[in-house]
């Protein structure tokens, strides 16, 4: 088992992970050679991030071999894979908050004096040397939590490149980042190739990959179902590799009808949670029977909107106004009695109780009232019919209505929520990232749903990082940036070119 | 690019940035020099007593700093303190030599530190039933074995160091005591440096607040946890050690009498920091020393409502001051890798 | 966490039942052997007769009817502090303050019932008891208040408020509410009157059955009213609660109220069914013997029963353990400690008997307490 050829410099041969229940990686096999950018592209749970965390060493696999610049290698903890030279930028910054910039850099590899004491002054030099040298412009003494996203993955970058990675791991870099912001990485990731790094992208936009990779490989299911080169493949080529099957990238629908001012926001101004302003004067109207799509960056004050809108939050400025009654300072509570269903930014934290089943779920924003409970005493045959109804409604994938909702898919548990808010009468929809990090099933299932409730005349406010989602399901788009909506287009004026320059603040 | 964080404005001059300490140091140091001027005896009493009195207190905060700052809430610090208190006694009762039963608490506490690190590492338990469970172990088996009538040869004594010992005031507070006293006062800006400015202090801090993140830089996160977690368990067997080896000289059933849950509090209270930590239980031992001395003067008070005022002025700081400090992020979470 | 029952009909539905039951009942009973199992090595090593030793402890605690009597009497308090502990940990709150709260309570109920005369037995016991609770529940509001509004942990709050409630009972029994009867020289409240007291059902302490209905209503009040549902989102997901429209702050507050009051009502059935009158120390360490049992029971009102129990049988049956094995009571609480370590560290257990482990049933509680 050896390989003659001195351009590769990582290999990976019939990669085995098991986990309780499901087949994360079926025997992948994986080349990367010296210098190149390798696009590895697949669906959430694909097991692309399964795949990395062996090659990292944070998982030991079940079976398989992984060779690293021609010698067979057995990664114990990712010690091991750094000493060879691996670096990996995760999809979650592994990144330490209440720390510098500095600080994190050199966390495991530190630049110490004697006794163990740490050369600040060293680490700062280091760090701003490596940030010069790739273009990455970052202040080493800023703590990692003032930082925006964008800059956070540099960070990650600079780690990497401190501990003389050769071998580059990119987990979803472009997640997070605007186009204009995409092309800056991709920059870098030029860069970094011509001076001998070899970069592993891990992506499921298939526009990056045909845009920036040298090679293509594409799991599905834990198996490397194909291999590819960019100037033979189409998107649509891609994308049945990806999925198994022919997928509409567009949504199906007819023109809006839209009706009367559902919502109107004037002069909003909320705080973030370190009482910075986030949001600046942000206004926008949402007419019944359309979907107003809000396109921009994460961190352009996004959360910060949407939780105020729904009452989490509370604004220090400005007026809301839902169905002509003043909803500004409202609690969630009324803000949801006035009809308004709100599919939140993070279901984890805000949309379900992990530890609840899936009826008690269904009922989290109407277990007060009738027919859940009388008097107070909640009706547990009522929540329990109410949980099978909706549970065939909307395909909750569920062996029983009484499963904790922690042990359901995402896919499945922003089914629940959705269920749960389309349920009842809505006039306003407002879903936040309604599909982050979903199967494609689920997300055409939500797509349709978002679609359907359009067109049975309720006002949509649709807020998503992904540009593509933004630009397939609205009506009208509204770009925010820095906590205001500098433009809203008409969906036929709204070209992806003009969208992205707005989202990075220029006007276009 | 638009994206630059705003740095935020940060004085270089040491006295204006941390000027509300500076204030109250001064104050402090007027009103003792002021204290010392009026009636040089009993102040002197009292420091020294406040001194005293913070030492058990301080061990136990800084076993709770380690534990915490890695990622482990304790507990049992009341019952780690207990079981070496008595296993120090024990050592002092059969083999007379001081040195010996020091080492006798700091085992003692090192393996009660070792049982929670099981428990809360390796077990993934809930942190607050592991300590609970050191807590009921140690006055289990400290009443089990404890026989009445045991005598020790004696206790620590008060080390004047030289001519230091000789300056008024500092000299009898600060430089004539005995020896785990000493050791206890190293030991804060010993665990603050290393904490702090060394490699060590750095991948435990992150491994408390991002245990992942550590985890993908090659730190080992139960290793971390299992030693900051037994020499934590050892710092409070030395505080368990100074009360029957220094403070009381023998033992008694249930001794440590909530020291163990005062050193949690005084650790939150200090911003999880042995020099913080350090001055709240300067503080409380403040107040007990007071407490004593206004019921020798007479003060015409029930000891109830003098007894309550260190608790009280705990609450009310914490409600005033440091009602919204920061725990490490990770801390009472078992840590296990994704998958 | 068995929010909602199954539905599942006739025999289904029963062979379900019996399997929930055995699920949720065999970790702590092989927990139980093993701690007794391990006490008695430890009795065998420092050479006593660990049979002769749990015999005594047997005899002790249910030998008799009077012993059953002692059993129940020592568990009845300890599952009112134990409910009290439970229940603030649903809403996520950690109440170490039901030692403070539980004599604040006795005290005052002791207050009530001497202070007060002339009022018949069916007002005056009722009464004691629930101005004793009210009092534990107003003792219980300031730890709540204060963490709302302060960001203060309520953790070191009831620590310190223990503290206070210490020197507010001893000045107390020692001052203003001091025993003044001829030869009195301790701290003490005087003798409840009569019809304060609540009397003994054969050997059955009424106060026990007062403390089944009580943990009865909790679970009621946990699992099938909205209030309940309310506490418990707070306490499993604090923001999922705040979307829901629920009052986090008002609930925090109110469950602290609740807490305080479920161990001030167990301090006052102490007072009016046992000791009758409230004597500085007579009643340390029952609400830090509340978390204990709340932990046992693995924070079920139900589980607090048998938990309550146990220690109580393990309090009355030691005295007898150490009078007639000679071997000192306090080895129960070692007993206890590992109990407790199994039924947590339930892994180990369910290796043991080869159940399938499922990760939702384990009890997390800590998750730092860094304000907010």
């Amino acid at each position: 088992m050896s390989n003659n050829d001195a351009s590769i410099v990582l290999e990976a041969k019939g990669i085995t992970k098991q986990f309780p229940g499901v087949l994360a990686n079926d025997r992948v096999d994986l080349t990367l050679r010296r210098g190149e950018i390798l696009a590895l592209l697949g669906e959430n749970g694909a097991g692309k991030s399964t795949l990395m965390n062996v090659l990292y060493g944070l998982y030991t696999p079940d079976a398989g071999e992984i060779w690293i610049k021609g010698e067979h290698v057995i990664l114990q903890n990712p010690g091991d894979a750094i000493a060879r030279g691996v670096g990996m930028v995760h999809q979650h910054f592994q990144l330490v908050p209440v720390m510098t910039v500095a600080e994190n850099v050199i966390l495991g590899s530190e630049i110490t004096k004697l006794g163990g004491y740490i050369d600040k002054r060293e680490a700062n030099r280091r760090v701003r040397e490596l940030s010069e040298q790739y273009g990455l412009e970052i202040d080493p003494t800023i703590e990692v939590e003032d930082l925006p996203v964008g800059l956070q993955q540099r960070v990650e970058i600079i780690k990497a490149l401190y501990r003389q990675a050769d071998i580059l791991i990119l987990d979803e870099p472009t997640a997070v980042l605007t186009p204009q912001e995409s092309n800056e990485l991709f920059r870098i990731m030029h860069d970094l190739t011509e001076k001998g790094v070899s970069i592993i992208f891990i992506t499921h936009k298939l526009k990056e990959v045909l845009a920036i990779a040298d090679r293509i490989v594409v799991l599905r299911g834990g198996r490397s179902v194909g291999a590819a080169l960019p100037s033979e493949s189409t998107e649509a080529s891609l994308a049945e590799l990806m999925v198994g099957r022919k997928v509409i990238l567009q949504v199906d629908k007819d023109e809006a009808v839209p009706g009367k001012l559902v919502l109107e926001i004037d002069g909003l101004h909320v705080q973030d949670d370190r009482k910075h302003e986030a949001v600046k004067g942000l206004s926008l109207q949402v007419y019944a029977g359309e979907i107003l799509g809000v396109a921009g960056v994460q961190g352009n004050g996004q959360r910060e909107f949407v939780e105020a809108l729904t009452g989490l939050r509370p604004s220090t400025e400005g007026k809301i106004t839902i169905m002509g009654e003043d909803a500004t300072h409202l609690t969630p509570r009324r803000i949801t009695e006035l009809d308004v269903a709100h599919i939140p930014e993070d279901r984890e934290k805000h949309g379900l109780v992990m530890p609840y089943s899936i009826a008690d779920n269904l009922v989290l924003n109407r277990y007060y009232r009738a027919p859940y409970s009388k008097n107070a005493i909640l009706d547990r045959e009522k929540i329990a019919e109410n949980g099978a109804k909706l549970v065939k409604q909307f395909d909750v994938r569920t062996p029983s209505i009484y499963t904790h909702a922690s042990s359901l898919s995402g896919g499945n548990k922003q089914k629940v929520i959705v269920a749960r808010e389309f349920s009842r009468p809505v006039k306003l929809l407002i879903a936040n990232q309604p599909t982050r990090g979903i199967d494609v099933g689920s997300i055409e299932f939500i797509h349709n749903q978002i679609v359907a409730q359009r067109d049975a005349g309720v006002a949509v406010l649709l807020v998503s990082a992904e540009l593509d989602e933004v630009l397939s399901l609205a009506d009208r788009v509204a770009v925010m940036f820095d906590g205001r909506i500098v433009k809203t287009l008409p969906i036929e004026e709204a070209t992806r070119e003009k969208i992205g320059l707005l989202m990075a603040g220029s006007e276009a | 690019m638009e994206l630059t964080a705003k740095r935020q404005a940060e004085s270089s001059n040491w006295f204006i940035k941390n000027r509300w300490w500076v204030l109250i140091g001064l104050i402090l140091i007027g009103s003792v020099i002021y204290a010392y001027a009026t009636n040089a005896v009993v102040t002197t009493a009292v420091l020294a007593s406040t001194l005293r009195q913070s030492t058990p207190l301080i061990l136990g905060a800084l076993c709770g700093v380690l534990g915490e700052r890695s990622g482990v809430i304790n507990i049992g610090i009341e019952g780690q303190m207990l079981l070496a208190a008595f296993v120090a006694f024990l050592a002092n009762v059969y083999t007379g030599n001081l040195l010996v039963a020091t080492l006798a608490g700091l085992l003692a506490g090192g393996v009660m530190g070792l049982l929670l690190a099981f428990m809360s590492v390796t077990l993934k338990m809930d942190q607050i039933i592991g300590g609970t469970v050191i807590n009921i172990l140690a006055v289990g088996l400290t009443g089990y074995f404890y026989v009445s009538g045991l005598t020790t040869k004696g206790k620590f004594q008060p080390i004047p160091l030289g001519p230091l010992a000789d300056i008024p005031l500092l000299g009898p507070v600060l430089f004539r005591n005995p020896p785990i006293t000493y050791l206890a006062i190293i030991l804060v800006f010993v665990l603050h440096y290393v904490l702090f400015y060394t490699r060590w202090g750095l991948r435990t801090r992150a491994v408390g607040e991002h245990p992942s993140a550590a985890d993908t830089v090659g730190i080992n996160v139960f290793r971390t946890r299992y030693i900051n977690v037994i020499i934590a368990g050892a710092i409070a067997g030395l505080g368990g050690a100074f009360l029957t080896l220094e403070g009381v000289g023998s033992f008694e059933r249930l001794m440590t009498n909530g020291r163990g849950f005062l050193a949690l509090a005084i650790m939150i209270f200090g911003k999880w920091t042995p020099l913080g930590s350090w001055g709240a239980a300067l503080l409380f031992g403040f107040t007990y020393a007071m407490q004593t001395q206004l019921q020798f003067s007479g003060v015409n008070l029930p000891p109830q409502f003098i007894g309550s005022l260190p608790y009280i002025l705990t609450i009310l700081v914490l409600a005033g001051f440091v009602g919204r400090s920061r725990a490490p992020a990770a801390e009472g979470i078992p840590y296990e890798k994704e998958g | 966490m068995t929010s909602v029952p199954a539905q599942d009909k006739g025999k289904d539905r029963a062979i379900g039942a019996v399997r929930r039951i055995w699920r949720s009942i065999s970790v702590p009973l092989v927990a139980v052997l093993l701690g007794l199992l391990i006490g008695g090595i430890l009795l065998f090593v420092s050479g006593a007769n660990p049979f002769e030793a749990y015999g005594a402890l047997i005899k002790g605690a249910f030998g008799t009817p009077v012993a059953v009597q002692r059993t129940l009497e020592k568990a009845t308090p300890l599952v009112f502090s134990g409910l009290a502990v439970a229940f603030a940990f649903k809403a996520g709150l950690f109440n170490i303050g039901a030692q403070g709260q539980l004599l604040i309570g006795a005290i005052v109920a002791a207050y009530v019932g001497f202070a007060i005369e002339g009022l018949p037995a069916i007002i005056h016991a009722p009464l004691a008891l629930l101005i004793g609770g009210l009092a534990g529940a107003l003792y219980g509001y300031i730890p709540g208040v204060l963490k709302v509004y302060t960001g203060a942990h309520e953790v070191i709050v009831t620590i310190m408020l223990n503290y206070v409630a210490i020197n507010i009972t001893d000045y107390l029994a020692d001052g203003p509410w001091k025993d003044l009867s001829p030869g009195n020289v301790v701290a003490r409240t005087p003798k409840i009157q009569p019809s304060a007291e609540i009397p003994i059902l054969g050997n059955i302490p009424l106060g026990f059955i007062f403390a089944v209905l009580a943990a009865i209503i909790v679970w009621w009040l946990l699992y099938r009213t909205t209030l309940g549902y309310e506490i418990r989102t707070v306490g499993l997901n604090a923001s999922a609660a705040q979307y829901a429209g629920i009052r986090v702050a008002r609930m925090v507050i109110l469950t602290m109220m609740i807490s305080g009051f479920l161990a001030g009502f167990g301090g006052a059935v102490e007072t009016l069914g046992i000791v009758g009158r409230y004597q500085p120390g007579f009643n340390a360490g029952l609400g830090f013997d509340g978390i204990t049992v709340a932990l046992l029971g693995k924070t079920s009102p139900f589980g607090v029963i048998p938990a309550a129990l146990l220690m109580g049988a393990m309090r009355a049956g030691a005295s007898q353990m150490q009078f007639s094995a000679g071997v000192a009571k306090e080895i129960t609480d070692v007993i206890t400690a590992f109990i407790l370590f199994f039924v947590a560290a339930d892994v180990i257990v369910k290796w043991l008997i080869r159940q399938r482990d499922s990760d939702d049933e384990r009890i997390m509680l800590s998750s730092g307490w860094g304000g907010n």
